[in-house]
């Protein structure tokens, strides 16, 4: 059972029923549960989307894309039934945030699936879960099955004349599927492979109609919002960051787990106050900051720097999906760009030419590298593909596998250097990677 | 289809695949859950499985065999009956992930994707399973299992030869 964590600097908002047993329903209502959804259902979806919109959300997937402007870009007539979608898929390796909100507060999920259905005119909202969370998809479908059994969820929510159904969704490992359009395609019943943009799922989504999809983090963001007012949940984040962010601290820190953080939390203090710092008291190496497809950081890179998208994107990398991983001064970055690009390599669903060979090549590369038989030209070459990968593909996973192995090469070629003409790694022991 | 005399699956199974097909707006889209419902249940995606989730969507095996493939928990040969997967990603990597996988090699006698003799046990290396705040972390069909370390998933997989009482 995944261990919780707390520290002073927490804002709780979207955590705050965390071990508080909210996956009950009476509980989940007793700790002020589905008000905010009555609220919608009174206020409508103009009020509901100028609250986003003063919220300052933006999408915890990733891409940081405001919430409220999401929503109001789907049409509000059209002919095709509209849709809520939200991506449970977290399969971003150093991510697990969403694992312990199905796990702690799975009402707030569905409550946010309300709401945004409110908003936007849709009467079914989809919830989906990465195959591998099963237990967690038994806990979210026994909450739908409650919701449905106290009238929130149904013909006539909340005794009104609007009907809003859930349906939850089990996927089947497939990393792919994370990306919107591609989890379309695996709810249709068919392979996850990206659809070409534009048109965008707000126009054309899912079964061609008006499509929202938000990360599950975003949606159980959105109760809190609407209970406490856009404005007081922008003024906890920084500047053009509303809110807090479920930050998930893993790899070589004393304290790891998932801690809810104001946006804009300094990283070098979110590492050594919050994770209780490097473990065995060993030197910082390197971070990287919100998920394995997210550009490296250096230490001195880290002093000063804001944990919000456009702090961190300033900086060169991203905030992703917030999930930071620590590397202490044992870690050999030749063989964590390799184990970063084995995984992209499996995952690359294939589509697309330039990812698709793109990371099969990078992997050979660095496979190679790492074993000692690398030459000076393949630091150029595994650059020169890299970048040849970026933007060339209909979804961002060839740009998730080009960024960070760009950044390992930039920032660390003296390391890959010194692993040149068959020199036993100076870094860390020599594992032969097992073949996944 | 009548799931009384035809099914090849359980009629708990065959009932809920009666439900699930009719619970969205496009059959097909109960594809994928079915295919992981009856790996569930028949231990692999079968040739029979796949017939018979063609018919019940009214698309072609050949069409259910290419999702099938697409996906990486489905498989297509049976797997041990508790399938112990080690994730190795970045997060369980840096907190000793090999070493469990390693470790794990050499007390079950098997490499990736092996079965032991007995049936009992099969071994896979896996991509990011979701736990990397708790890692090193394995998953054992459903059941994750964290902050491991040798003695501890020793312990894990005793407590799954207990329950076959082949201790």
């Amino acid at each position: 059972m995944p261990r919780l964590v707390s520290h002073p600097d927490e804002v709780k908002i979207v955590t705050k029923r965390f071990g508080m047993g909210a996956a009950e329903i009476d509980r989940y209502v007793e700790l002020g549960g589905y008000e905010s959804a009555k609220k919608a259902l009174e206020q409508g979806s103009e009020w509901i989307i100028n609250e986003m919109k003063a919220s300052g959300l933006r999408g915890r997937g990733g891409a940081g894309f405001p919430t409220g402007l999401k929503w109001s870009f789907v049409p509000k007539v059209s002919q095709k039934p509209k849709y809520v979608l939200v991506n449970g898929d977290e399969s971003e390796p150093g991510t697990c945030k969403d694992h312990l909100i199905f796990l702690h507060d799975p009402h707030s999920v569905i409550e946010g699936t309300i709401i945004a259905g409110l908003a936007i005119g849709a009467k079914t909202g989809f919830i989906y879960l990465r195959g591998e969370y099963r237990y967690l998809i038994q806990i979210v479908e026994k909450a739908v099955a409650d919701a449905y059994a106290k009238g929130y969820l149904g013909t006539n929510i909340f005794g009104s004349e609007t009907e809003f159904q859930v349906i939850v969704q089990t996927g089947a490992g497939a990393y792919e599927v994370g990306e919107e359009s591609a989890l379309m395609e695996s709810l249709e019943g068919k392979r996850g492979v990206p659809r070409i943009k534009p048109p965008f799922p707000a126009v054309v989504g899912l079964y061609g109609g008006p499509t929202v999809i938000n990360n599950a983090e975003t949606i159980a963001s959105v109760p809190h919002i609407l209970a406490m007012g856009g404005p007081a949940y922008a003024a906890v984040g920084s500047e053009r960051n509303g809110g807090t962010r479920l930050f998930g601290i893993s790899g070589h820190v004393n304290n790891p787990g998932i801690y809810e953080l104001p946006m804009g939390y300094n990283l070098k203090k979110m590492i050594y106050e919050v994770a209780g710092g490097i473990r065995g008291g060993r030197t910082l190496k390197a971070v990287v900051p919100g998920g394995s497809s997210t550009p490296v950081l250096l230490p001195h890179e880290i002093e000063t720097l804001g944990m919000d998208f456009d702090q961190v994107g300033k900086a060169g990398s991203m905030l992703g999906s917030g999930g930071v991983v620590v590397l202490d001064d044992t870690v050999c970055i030749v063989e964590f760009a390799l184990r970063t690009i084995s995984f992209y390599q499996h995952e690359s669903c294939g589509w697309c030419i330039p990812c698709r060979e793109g990371t099969d090549w990078l992997k050979k590369s660095l496979t190679r590298f790492h074993a000692g038989f690398g030459t000076m030209k393949d630091i150029d070459n595994i650059q020169y593909l890299a970048e040849n990968m970026m933007g060339r593909t209909f979804c961002p996973l060839g740009d998730a596998a080009a960024m960070p192995t760009l950044g390992f090469v930039k920032k660390f070629r003296k390391e890959f250097e010194d692993h040149l003409d068959g020199k036993p790694c100076p870094y860390a022991k020599h594992l032969e990677l097992a073949v996944v | 289809m009548s799931t009384e005399t035809m099914s090849i699956f359980s009629p708990a199974l065959a009932a809920k695949f009666d439900a699930l097909v009719l619970k969205y707006p496009l059959k097909r889209s109960a594809l994928i859950p079915m295919l992981l419902y009856a790996q569930d249940e028949v231990g692999y995606v079968s040739d029979a499985v796949i017939e018979e989730i063609a018919e019940r969507l009214s698309i072609t095996p050949l069409d259910v065999k290419n999702v099938a493939s697409y996906y990486s928990m489905l498989r297509f040969k049976p797997a041990g009956k508790y399938n112990v997967q080690v994730c190795t990603n970045i997060s369980c990597m840096l907190r000793g992930g090999y070493d469990i996988f390693d470790h794990l090699q050499e007390k079950l006698g098997i490499g990736h994707k092996g079965v032991t003799a007995d049936g009992l046990f099969s071994l896979e290396e896996v991509e990011c399973i979701g736990v990397c705040c708790w890692a090193p972390a394995v998953q054992v069909n459903y059941d994750f299992h964290d902050e491991l370390t040798n003695d501890k998933i020793d312990a894990v997989l005793e407590s799954y030869k207990a329950k076959e009482g082949t201790r």
